[in-house]
């Protein structure tokens, strides 16, 4: 299939689920599912044949082998959220808003699709600023006190932030006059031809608030602050969105402009600046995973660590870095949705976010309890799974590169902590086996089916690099410059 | 670069109304009533649409004057109404928590716009175009954003969060008429209707708080920590 088709598909399906939700009001979780199984092939498809940056209709959309990427890794993470949403959302909702949640999730989906293909930069920021739009009514949805405050922090927070990256986005274009005349489209290929050209000073602090701004998207710190709460106070399947998919969509972003800096010849201050955010990130995450007690926001905790590796790879750069984070995107991305499918499971479960009052998992879950321990082990970057090739590769980068080696130590050692800490947490919720049995609902089996992937997923890709993998990572590495 | 060269008159005019746009923006830190920062949004914003509709008439860039027309419509209009609207249903009518007061806020706006006059003098040195229009316009837009940005850190009803973060988009806009005015009229169209989704966002969140905790000031939401 031609690829305009396979464009038209990954964003129609969505949409019809979103029409279907609202106006048929029946069965749509399964038109969901349906839409998701729909957008998960076709996204890979897409990614194999994005050999080269394309623009299609008619300069709107961009789809190169790194957007296909991060496209990939939504479709990944919708695909396995819409099985587990099935099964979580049965549990303690009034059944009349079951629609607008399907409807929102679907539009959710859709809003970070469109994001990742944009083609000029301002629509790209319209693209972040919708996913903000959309997910603030699903980290609501539950509409309790907590809720509430937490998606008011989102939005603020977040809007306030990108409207940096929008400042960055008008330098950046001013700049760009200087080279092309007062009107012309500023999109991702033009900004890498027009950035040598224009006055550095423009280009420095286009690069510097596009990235404050989508950092905090982004969830780097310091400005993660919103992140701990959205997540933790969506329904499961909307963290797990939020988390695996959404973070990545900001960071291709910050990726993109970073590139620019660097065709641009402005050496490494640009990556020394993402490796303090990276830094920052994992120790935020290492010291709030030791002490936390709420389940989500321990996940999420996670989630803003994983985001500093990420940062942290390609701020390293090189192959060795941008190979990393590339493949640790998308571990990432399954992994993390494994951990919340988990959670809610849990949380229903328990009838609490509580980590203390979660004992004996073991007995309460058995059908899933091994597979999320599995997934715990993970995460915190341990062997065999795939989790542990990215970070080391990461982690290589970092030791290679002269200047970076004492930075490559300190991440050796949050690494350690994060491990600690966030495995004896798991520890005490899977040993304590006297304690009585919890009442809520038990898991069904569409919250096993993606666990049950995302875990042989995890396990293959740490056994095994594809080769086409390498591929792929040397053509994103080579258009960003890093090659050399 | 439209702002080189304009006649004294009309580069005097542009520089009354962006700088009006400025002090309105300290109307908002200088005052605690709700009402007075709505009012100050609501002008400020026809100002703008003045400035776009000036530059669409001297530059000759006629998709500006719909900019024009759309920025007063839904900056100048629709949202104060719906501000308003909001307003007389909270039964709050003024900032009760000062984190700061308002004479104290007004020291701190002035040391925000002498920091964003340096950094602009330094940006136009950079650039070689040390014109005054450069220069004020971008002192200006910095000016305007980092207040909004105080407005967020000192203000704690949810009305005055609002109107903060519609103030420093305020300030992208004003900058980019005079910086950048040839940039695609899709952008500038898709951003007004951008803003127009987040107020709706925001007035129901403003009814999700009301229903749910019962204030709307941000020193309520103290649930979430750590």
């Amino acid at each position: 299939m031609s690829a305009p088709t396979l464009i038209i598909m990954l964003l129609a399906a969505p949409l019809l689920s979103v029409l279907w939700s609202l106006l048929v009001r029946r069965l749509m979780q399964w038109v969901n599912l349906l839409a998701a199984l729909v957008c998960f092939p076709v996204s890979i498809w897409l990614l194999i044949g994005a050999a080269k940056p394309q623009i299609y209709f008619d300069q709107m959309l961009y789809v190169d082998r790194l957007g296909a990427w991060v496209l990939m890794c939504v479709a990944v993470v919708y695909l396995l959220a819409s099985f587990f949403a099935m099964d979580d959302m049965r549990h303690g909702r009034e059944a009349k808003r079951l629609p607008s949640f399907y409807a929102l999730f679907a539009l959710f989906a859709w809003t970070m699709f469109a994001a990742s293909m944009a083609n000029m930069i301002g629509v790209y920021w319209i693209g972040i600023e919708m996913t903000t739009l959309v997910s603030t009514f699903l980290i609501g949805y539950e509409r309790r006190a907590e809720s509430m405050e937490a998606a008011w922090k989102y939005i603020i927070i977040v809007s306030g932030g990108i409207s940096i990256a929008l400042l960055g986005t008008v330098l950046l274009y001013w700049g760009g006059t200087f080279v092309l005349g007062p009107t012309y489209t500023l999109d991702w290929s033009i900004l890498n031809v027009i950035a040598p050209k224009m006055p550095a000073v423009l280009l420095q602090l286009g690069f510097l608030m596009a990235l404050v701004g989508y950092g905090v998207k982004a969830g780097l710190a310091p400005m993660h602050t919103w992140l701990p709460d959205a997540h933790s106070e969506g329904p499961a399947p909307v963290s797990a969105m939020l988390s695996g998919a959404l973070l990545n969509c900001a960071m291709l972003g910050i990726v993109r402009f970073l590139a620019a800096t660097d065709i641009a010849g402005h050496g490494v201050w640009p990556h020394r600046i993402l490796i303090a955010l990276g830094i920052a990130s994992l120790v935020v995450g290492a010291l709030f995973i030791m002490r936390q007690r709420g389940l989500k926001r321990m996940l999420a905790y996670s989630s803003v660590e994983h985001m500093g590796v990420i940062a942290l790879g390609f701020g390293f750069g090189g192959l060795l870095g941008v190979f990393g984070a590339l493949y640790h995107m998308l571990n990432h991305s399954i992994n993390k949705t494994l951990m919340f499918i988990g959670a809610g499971s849990a949380v229903h479960r328990y009838g609490t976010h509580d980590l203390m009052q979660m004992r004996n998992v073991p007995t309460a879950m058995p059908r899933i309890a091994w597979l999320w321990l599995a997934g715990a082990v993970a995460i915190t970057g341990a062997p065999p799974f795939g989790l542990f090739r990215s970070e080391l590769s990461v982690l290589i980068a970092g030791w290679m590169h002269g200047g970076t080696r004492w930075v490559a130590i300190l991440f050796l050692l949050l690494l350690i902590v994060i491990f600690i800490g966030f495995l004896n947490h798991f520890r005490q919720m899977y040993v304590a086996t006297d304690a009585p049995l919890p009442e809520g609902p038990k898991p069904g089996v569409m919250t096993w089916i993606p666990m049950l992937l995302a875990v042989a997923a995890l396990l293959v890709l740490g056994l095994w690099w594809p080769p086409l993998f390498t591929q792929w990572f040397g053509q994103i590495a080579h258009q960003l410059g890093a090659a050399s | 670069m439209i702002a080189l060269h304009l006649s004294p008159l009309l580069a005097s005019i542009f520089s009354l109304i962006v700088i009006g746009a400025l002090v309105l923006s300290f109307v908002m830190l200088g005052s605690r009533w709700l009402m007075d920062y709505m009012l100050a949004f609501a002008v400020q914003s026809w100002l703008i649409a003045i400035l776009s509709a000036l530059m669409a008439w001297t530059g000759g860039y006629t998709e500006l004057y719909f900019v024009a027309v759309l920025t007063a419509l839904f900056r100048g209009l629709v949202l104060p109404l719906m501000l308003l609207w909001v307003l007389k249903r909270l039964h709050v009518n003024r900032e009760l928590h000062e984190v700061v007061r308002p004479s104290t806020a007004l020291v701190l706006g002035a040391v925000l716009v002498i920091f964003s006059m340096v950094v602009a003098y330094r940006i136009g040195h950079a650039v070689d175009i040390e014109t005054r229009g450069v220069v004020l316009a971008l002192t200006v837009m910095l000016s305007i954003m980092l207040i909004g940005f105080l407005m967020l850190a000192i203000r704690r009803e949810a009305v005055s969060s609002i109107l903060g973060i519609l103030m420093l988009e305020n300030g992208i806009f004003l900058g980019s008429q005079i910086l950048v005015p040839g940039m695609p009229l899709m952008i500038e169209l898709v951003l007004l209707f951008d803003l127009l989704v987040a107020v709706t966002c925001f007035v129901v969140l403003v009814w999700y708080l009301m229903a749910s905790v019962g204030a709307t000031g941000s020193q309520a939401l103290q649930k979430l920590v750590g």
